[in-house]
C-alpha cells in the first residue's frame, strides 16, 4: 500500500478537473465524484497507516521514493517525492477522514447553492494539495502545495464572491499568507545555499554537523514565518477571523482542522532544524504561547459564533506551536490530531445552527437545545473536549503540552497555558449557555439538520471522545512511541498537572454558568465598568486597524508617490528631451533667414576666422 | 533534416500576408481566416520543431545558410538553440491567439492583418537569425509596423503613444546598431575577414575596454526594449494605446526581443563587459520590480495595471541576466516565455472586456464574474501566474531566477550590498504583486452584480481560443517544467561556459 501512497492526493486531484469539465451541470454527481475520490484516499490512508505499523516504519526508518521533476545537472535537483513515516501517516488519516466527513456534510449544507459543483471541485483541489503537502519529501514540494492550499483557501473564503466582505476576506487571507511565504521561501533558500538540497532527510543528516549556527538560526527564523502565517500566529493572525466569510464546512475543514495546522506540521517536518537552536525554539514557544493567550482573551468578547470558534482555533494552534517550541513534537502533533476532530465538529455544529437559523450572533440565539438535540449534544461534547475535561480527547493532548512545558522547565509558559485553559472553558461555555440554553429568541426557530449533516457530527463526536486514548499514559503512551523526534520519549503522567488543569476548566465552566447560565446583568455591568478593556477586546486590540492604516498610508501612499514620480519626473525628463529637440529645431530654423546679406556676412566672418587660425603659425607671436 | 523548418515558420505569415493582399477588402472573414491559417501553420511547425529539437545534443539546430553579400560576410543563416526555440514557440502561440483576439476587428481589417503579419515575421526573424546583420534587419522590421498598428488602430492617446514608442525603440536600436557595427569592424580586423556570424564573432577576443563600451551600448539599445528602468515609459503608454492583438505581441513578444538580444549578443559576445555592467543591471532591475509593482497598484485603467506589471516582471528577467549563472539565466529565459504567455492572456481578456464595455476603468466595474464567469476565471488564472503560484509556468521561472541570484555570492559597493540582498528585495515583489493583482481581480470581478453590465456577454466561440490555449500553456509548463527547462539549459550551458571562462573582473560597483 505504501508503494501506492502517491495515489492518495491523485484521487481528489483527478476529481477536480472531472467536476469542472464534465459533471458541473449534474450537481449530485459532482458531489459523488468528490466524495468517492476522498473516500478512496481515506481507504488508502488507512492502509498506509496499517502498513506503517505492520512493517515497522518508524521516524528513523521512513519510506521514501521520488521521481525527478526538475533538474539542472550539477546544480539543482527537485523531486516529486513521497516520504512516509508515522508523522505523515497520522496526518494523512486525519486529513482524509475530516475531509470525507466534511464533504458528506456539505451535501446537506450546500444543498440549493448555485455554486454547488464548484464548491466540491474546490474542496477536491484542496484535499489533493493538502495531501500532497503531507506527503512531500522536500521543502520545495511542501512549499508548492503550501501555496496551492493557500489558493484553495482564497477561493473558498471568497466563495460567496457577490459579497464585498467575502471578496475582501479572501484577498486579505492570500496577501497575509504571502507575507509569510516570502519569509518561508527565503528560509529554505538559505538552507539550499548552505546545503545544496531541499530534501528533508538529506538536510536532517547535514544540519546537526553544521558549524555556522548564526546562518542556521536565520534560516530557521525565516522558515518559522511560514507557520506564523499559515497557522495564524501573532502578528500574522489577522486573516483567520475574516476567513469565516467562507461557507461553514470550509471553515471546519480548512480553517480549523487541516490547512491551518499545516504550519504546525511544517514545524514537525523541519523539527531537526529547530531542535538544535535553543534561541529559536524559545521564540517559537513564546509566539505560540502569546497567541494562545491573546486570542483566547479576544474570544471572550466576541458575539459571532464562527468568530468565537476562529479565535479559539488560533488559540489552540498557539498551544501546538508552543508545544513544538518547548521541544515536544509529540505533544504538538497529538493535539493537532485531537483538535482536528473536535474543532471540525464545533464548526460543523455551528454550521448546522446557521443552516437552521441563518443567524450567527449568539445573543440572538437561545434555547436551541430543545430544537436541535443532535447538534446541541455533539456540540457540547466537542466543547467539553476543547475545554479539556477528562476523559475526552482534548484533555489528554492539552495535558501533554502543559506537562511538557512544565517538565522542560518553562514554568512561565506552563502558567500561561493553564490560564488559557481557563479562558477556553469560559468562552466555550459562554457560547453554549447563551446559544443553546435559556429562552428562545423571538422569530428564530431551530430545526434539526438532515442526516447527511448529523451523521458526520455523530462520528466526529465519537472521535472527540476516544481519539485521546491513543496517547494516554494508560495506553502505554501509544502516540509518543509512534510520532516523535529523536528518542521516543513521553512525559511521565503528572497527576498534579492533570488535576490542576481539570479544576481550572471546571472553574471556567462555572464562571460561564454564573455569568451567562441564568438571567444576570453582571456581564453588562462588567463591560461597563471595564469599558476600555472590553472595547479593546471587542476590537481585537485594533491590530486590523493598524495594518489597514499602514497599508493605506504607507504602501498606497508610497505607490502614489512613485506613480507621480514616474509620470512627471521620469516621463518629464524624456518628454523634455523630445520637446528640447522640437523647440531647438523651431528656434534654429530662424537661422535660415533667406537674406543674402546675412549669409554673406556669416560666410565672410567664418572665412576670416579660419584664415586667421591657419595663418597662426606664420603670424607667430601676434596672436598667441 | 532538409526541410527548412525555421524559414517556413517565418514565411508562413508572409504567405498569409501576400494572400491577404489579394483578397478584396470587404471579405473580412476570409481575411481573418487566412491570417488564422497562416499563423496556425507557424504554430504547428513551431511545436514540431520544439518537439524535434534534440536537447541532448544541444547547440544550434535546424541550420540553413544562404550566402547573400559575401564581401561583407552577410549570410541569411538561421538556426535555433535551447534559448531561441522557446522564444519561437512563444511568438507562434502569441500571434496565433492574437489573431483570434482580433476577430472582432472592424476597422480597415485588411491592412490591420497585413501589418500584424509583417510584425510577426520580423519577430520570428530575430529569434532564428544567426547573422547579426539579419538580426538587426528583422529587429527593425518588427518595430515599424508597430507604429502604424498603434497609431491607426489604437485607443487612448494613440498618436502620442505610437510616436513615443517608435522614438524610444529607434533611439535604442541606434545604440545597438553602433554596437553591432563596432563589433563587426573589430571582428573583421581580428579575424582577417568580414563576418556577421554571431558564433564566429563570439570566438574573437575583445579587449576589456571595448567590451565595456560595446556592452553598454547594447545595454541601452536592448534595455529600452526590455524595458529597463528608467527607459521604460514607452511601454505602459504603448500597451494602453495598442489594439488587443498588438498589446499581446508587444508585451508578450516584443519586450523579449530586448532581453533576448541582451543575452544573445550582449552577454554571449562580451561576457567581461556583461560582468562589468551586471551590478548596474542588478540594481536597476530592483527598481523595475518593486517600483513597477507599486505603481501598478494605484493604476485606474486595467491596461495600465498590466503595463506596469510587465515592467515589474521583466525586472525579474533582468535580475536573471544580471546574476549571470546557470540557474538565473535558465530562469530568465523561462520567465521571458512565461511572462509572454501570461501577459498575452491578460491583454486578450482585457481586450474582450473593453470591446464589449467600452471602458477599462476599474472603478466602474465590479461583480463582472456574474456576467462573464469565463473571463473572470481566465483573468484569475493569469493573475495567479503573475503572482507566481506553483503549478503555473511563471513560478518555475521566477523560482530559478531567485535561486540563481540568491546563491550568487558577490558583494557590491564594498560590501554594502550583495546579490543576496538584492534578491531578497526582488523576492519581496511576490508580495506586492499578489496584492495588486488580487485587488484588481476583486475590484473588477467580485462584489455584487451591477445591472449596468448585464448586457455584457461572456467569452464564447472563437474568443475562447486565446483563453484556452494560453491557460493550457501556462499549466502545461507549470506542472511539467522539465519540458521547458531541459531545452533552455541546453542553450544556456555554452553561454555559462563562456561567462565562466571569461576573466573575473570587478563590477562597476
Amino acid at each position: 500500500m505504501i508503494k501506492y501512497a502517491w495515489l492518495i492526493p491523485v484521487f481528489p486531484a483527478v476529481a477536480f478537473p472531472i467536476i469542472i469539465f464534465l459533471t458541473r451541470k449534474v450537481r449530485l454527481l459532482s458531489a459523488l465524484v468528490a466524495i468517492a475520490a476522498i473516500a478512496a484516499s481515506f481507504v488508502m490512508a488507512v492502509g498506509v497507516l496499517r502498513e506503517v505499523f505492520l512493517l515497522g516504519v518508524t521516524m528513523e526508518k521512513p519510506v521514501e521514493y521520488a521521481a525527478p521533476w526538475l533538474q539542472i545537472p550539477g546544480l539543482l535537483k527537485i523531486e516529486a517525492g513521497i516520504l512516509i513515516d508515522p508523522l505523515a501517516a497520522v496526518m494523512l488519516l486525519v486529513v482524509t477522514l475530516v475531509a470525507l466527513l466534511v464533504e458528506i456534510y456539505s451535501v446537506g449544507y450546500m444543498h440549493g447553492d448555485p455554486g454547488f459543483s464548484s464548491f466540491f471541485s474546490y474542496l477536491s483541489l484542496f484535499s489533493a494539495s493538502m495531501l500532497g503537502l503531507v506527503l512531500a519529501n522536500n521543502y520545495f514540494m511542501i512549499f508548492f502545495f503550501w501555496e496551492l492550499v493557500g489558493l484553495c483557501s482564497y477561493l473558498l473564503i471568497g466563495f460567496y464572491y457577490h459579497k464585498h466582505s467575502a471578496a475582501r476576506a479572501g484577498l486579505k487571507a492570500f496577501v497575509t499568507n504571502r507575507v509569510a511565504d516570502f519569509g518561508f521561501m527565503l528560509g529554505f533558500f538559505f538552507l539550499f545555499a548552505m546545503f545544496g538540497t531541499f530534501n528533508f532527510r538529506e538536510l536532517a543528516e547535514a544540519i546537526p554537523g553544521y558549524q555556522n549556527t548564526g546562518f542556521l538560526a536565520l534560516a530557521a527564523a525565516l522558515v518559522f514565518i511560514g507557520p506564523i502565517g499559515k497557522s495564524a500566529q501573532f502578528p500574522l493572525h489577522v486573516w483567520l477571523p475574516d476567513a469565516m466569510e467562507g461557507p461553514t464546512p470550509v471553515s471546519a475543514l480548512i480553517h480549523a482542522a487541516t490547512m491551518v495546522a499545516a504550519g504546525v506540521y511544517l514545524l514537525a517536518r523541519a523539527f531537526v532544524l529547530f531542535a538544535s537552536l535553543p534561541g529559536i525554539m524559545l521564540l517559537v514557544a513564546y509566539v505560540g504561547g502569546f497567541t494562545a493567550l491573546f486570542s483566547a482573551t479576544i474570544a471572550v468578547a466576541q458575539r459571532d459564533i464562527k468568530r468565537i470558534l476562529a479565535y479559539s482555533t488560533m488559540s489552540q494552534l498557539g498551544y501546538m506551536v508552543m508545544a513544538m517550541g518547548v521541544g515536544s513534537m509529540t505533544a504538538g502533533m497529538f493535539h493537532l490530531m485531537t483538535h482536528a476532530f473536535f474543532k471540525a465538529l464545533l464548526f460543523l455544529g455551528a454550521g448546522s445552527v446557521i443552516h437552521a437559523l441563518e443567524e450567527q450572533d449568539i445573543f440572538r440565539m437561545g434555547g436551541l437545545y430543545k430544537d436541535m438535540k443532535v447538534t446541541a449534544s455533539t456540540f457540547i461534547i466537542a466543547a467539553l473536549a476543547l475545554a479539556g475535561l477528562p476523559p475526552l480527547a482534548g484533555f489528554w493532548s492539552k495535558d501533554e503540552i502543559l506537562a511538557a512545558a512544565f517538565d522542560h522547565g518553562f514554568t512561565g509558559l506552563y502558567i500561561l497555558g493553564t490560564l488559557v485553559a481557563f479562558l477556553t472553558a469560559f468562552y466555550m461555555f459562554r457560547l453554549i449557555f447563551v446559544a443553546f440554553f435559556g429562552n428562545r429568541r423571538a422569530g428564530l426557530h431551530g430545526h434539526e439538520s438532515p442526516l447527511t449533516m448529523t451523521i458526520p457530527l455523530l462520528i466526529l463526536a465519537v472521535l472527540s471522545v476516544v481519539a485521546g486514548f491513543v496517547g494516554t499514559p494508560f495506553a502505554s503512551h501509544g502516540f509518543s512511541t509512534f510520532v516523535y523526534y529523536g528518542e521516543p520519549h513521553h512525559v511521565e503522567p503528572n497527576y498534579a498537572v492533570m488535576l490542576l488543569s481539570t479544576l481550572v476548566a471546571l472553574a471556567g465552566i462555572g464562571l460561564a454558568w454564573l455569568l451567562y447560565g441564568r438571567p444576570s446583568d453582571v456581564p453588562e455591568k462588567l463591560a461597563t465598568r471595564y469599558r476600555s478593556i472590553y472595547t479593546l477586546l471587542v476590537n481585537k486590540f485594533y491590530i486590523d486597524e493598524i495594518y489597514m492604516w499602514l497599508f493605506r498610508r504607507v504602501v498606497l501612499g508610497l505607490s502614489e508617490a512613485f506613480n507621480w514620480h514616474d509620470r512627471h519626473v521620469v516621463d518629464g525628463i524624456f518628454d523634455g528631451v523630445g520637446d528640447l529637440t522640437r523647440i531647438s529645431g523651431q528656434k534654429l530654423r530662424f537661422l535660415q533667414t533667406g537674406n543674402l546679406q546675412t549669409y554673406a556676412l556669416v560666410i565672410f566672418t567664418a572665412v576670416v576666422i579660419i584664415a586667421l587660425w591657419m595663418a597662426a603659425p606664420v603670424l607667430g607671436g601676434v596672436i598667441q | 533534416m532538409n526541410f527548412p523548418i525555421l524559414t517556413a515558420i517565418m514565411l508562413a505569415p508572409v504567405v498569409g500576408l501576400l494572400l491577404i493582399l489579394l483578397i478584396p477588402e470587404r471579405e473580412e472573414l476570409t481575411i481573418k481566416i487566412t491570417a488564422a491559417v497562416a499563423t496556425f501553420v507557424s504554430l504547428v511547425l513551431a511545436i514540431l520543431a520544439y518537439v524535434l529539437f534534440d536537447h541532448g545534443r544541444g547547440g544550434l539546430q535546424f541550420l540553413q545558410d544562404i550566402t547573400w553579400v559575401p564581401a561583407f560576410g552577410i549570410n541569411y543563416s538561421v538556426g535555433v538553440d535551447g534559448m531561441s526555440m522557446p522564444m519561437v514557440l512563444l511568438t507562434a502561440i502569441v500571434i496565433f491567439t492574437g489573431v483570434f483576439a482580433s476577430w472582432d476587428m472592424t476597422k480597415r481589417v485588411k491592412e490591420f492583418f497585413i501589418f500584424l503579419l509583417m510584425l510577426v515575421t520580423g519577430v520570428f526573424g530575430v529569434f532564428i537569425s544567426r547573422d547579426l546583420f539579419f538580426f538587426y534587419l528583422f529587429f527593425e522590421v518588427a518595430v515599424i509596423p508597430m507604429y502604424l498598428l498603434i497609431g491607426i488602430w489604437g485607443s487612448t492617446r494613440k498618436e502620442y503613444a505610437a510616436m513615443k514608442l517608435t522614438l524610444y525603440l529607434l533611439v535604442g536600436s541606434a545604440f545597438a546598431l553602433i554596437g553591432i557595427i563596432a563589433t563587426f569592424l573589430y571582428g573583421a580586423q581580428q579575424l582577417g575577414h568580414a563576418t556577421f556570424d554571431i558564433q564566429t564573432l563570439a570566438t574573437v577576443k575583445y579587449d576589456l575596454g571595448f567590451q565595456k563600451f560595446v556592452f553598454f551600448l547594447m545595454l541601452i539599445g536592448f534595455g529600452v526594449l526590455v524595458p529597463i528602468w528608467p527607459l521604460h515609459l514607452w511601454s505602459p503608454d504603448g500597451h494602453v494605446a495598442a489594439p488587443t492583438a498588438v498589446s499581446m505581441l508587444h508585451a508578450g513578444v516584443l519586450m523579449k526581443l530586448g532581453a533576448y538580444g541582451l543575452i544573445r549578443v550582449g552577454v554571449f559576445l562580451f561576457p567581461e563587459g556583461a560582468k562589468y555592467w551586471a551590478p548596474l543591471i542588478a540594481v536597476l532591475c530592483i527598481v523595475n520590480v518593486v517600483y513597477g509593482a507599486m505603481i501598478a497598484m494605484v493604476q485606474k485603467d486595467l491596461k495600465f495595471v498590466i503595463g506596469y506589471s510587465s515592467v515589474s516582471h521583466m525586472g525579474y528577467v533582468l535580475l536573471g541576466i544580471a546574476a549571470l549563472n546557470t540557474l538565473s539565466l535558465n530562469g530568465a529565459v523561462a520567465q521571458m516565455f512565461a511572462h509572454g504567455i501570461m501577459t498575452a492572456l491578460f491583454f486578450a481578456l482585457v481586450g474582450n472586456v473593453y470591446h464589449k464595455a467600452h471602458t477599462r476603468e476599474i472603478a466602474r466595474f465590479g461583480g463582472l464574474a456574474h456576467q462573464m464567469p469565463r473571463v473572470a476565471a481566465g483573468f484569475l488564472i493569469g493573475g495567479l501566474a503573475s503572482l507566481g503560484l506553483p503549478g503555473l509556468n511563471n513560478f518555475v521561472a521566477e523560482f530559478l531566477i531567485f535561486m540563481g541570484s540568491f546563491t550568487r555570492e558577490q558583494s557590491l559597493l564594498g560590501g554594502l550590498l550583495s546579490y543576496r540582498i538584492l534578491s531578497i528585495m526582488a523576492i519581496s515583489g511576490i508580495v506586492i504583486t499578489a496584492t495588486y493583482v488580487l485587488r484588481v481581480v476583486k475590484n473588477t470581478f467580485f462584489g455584487p452584480r451591477k445591472t449596468e453590465w448585464d448586457h455584457l456577454e461572456d467569452a464564447h466561440g472563437v474568443e475562447m481560443v486565446p483563453i484556452v490555449v494560453l491557460v493550457a500553456t501556462l499549466i502545461l509548463f507549470g506542472l511539467l517544467p522539465s519540458l521547458q527547462i531541459d531545452m533552455i539549459n541546453s542553450g544556456i550551458a555554452p553561454l555559462v561556459a563562456k561567462i565562466e571562462a571569461a576573466k573575473a573582473i570587478g563590477g562597476i560597483f
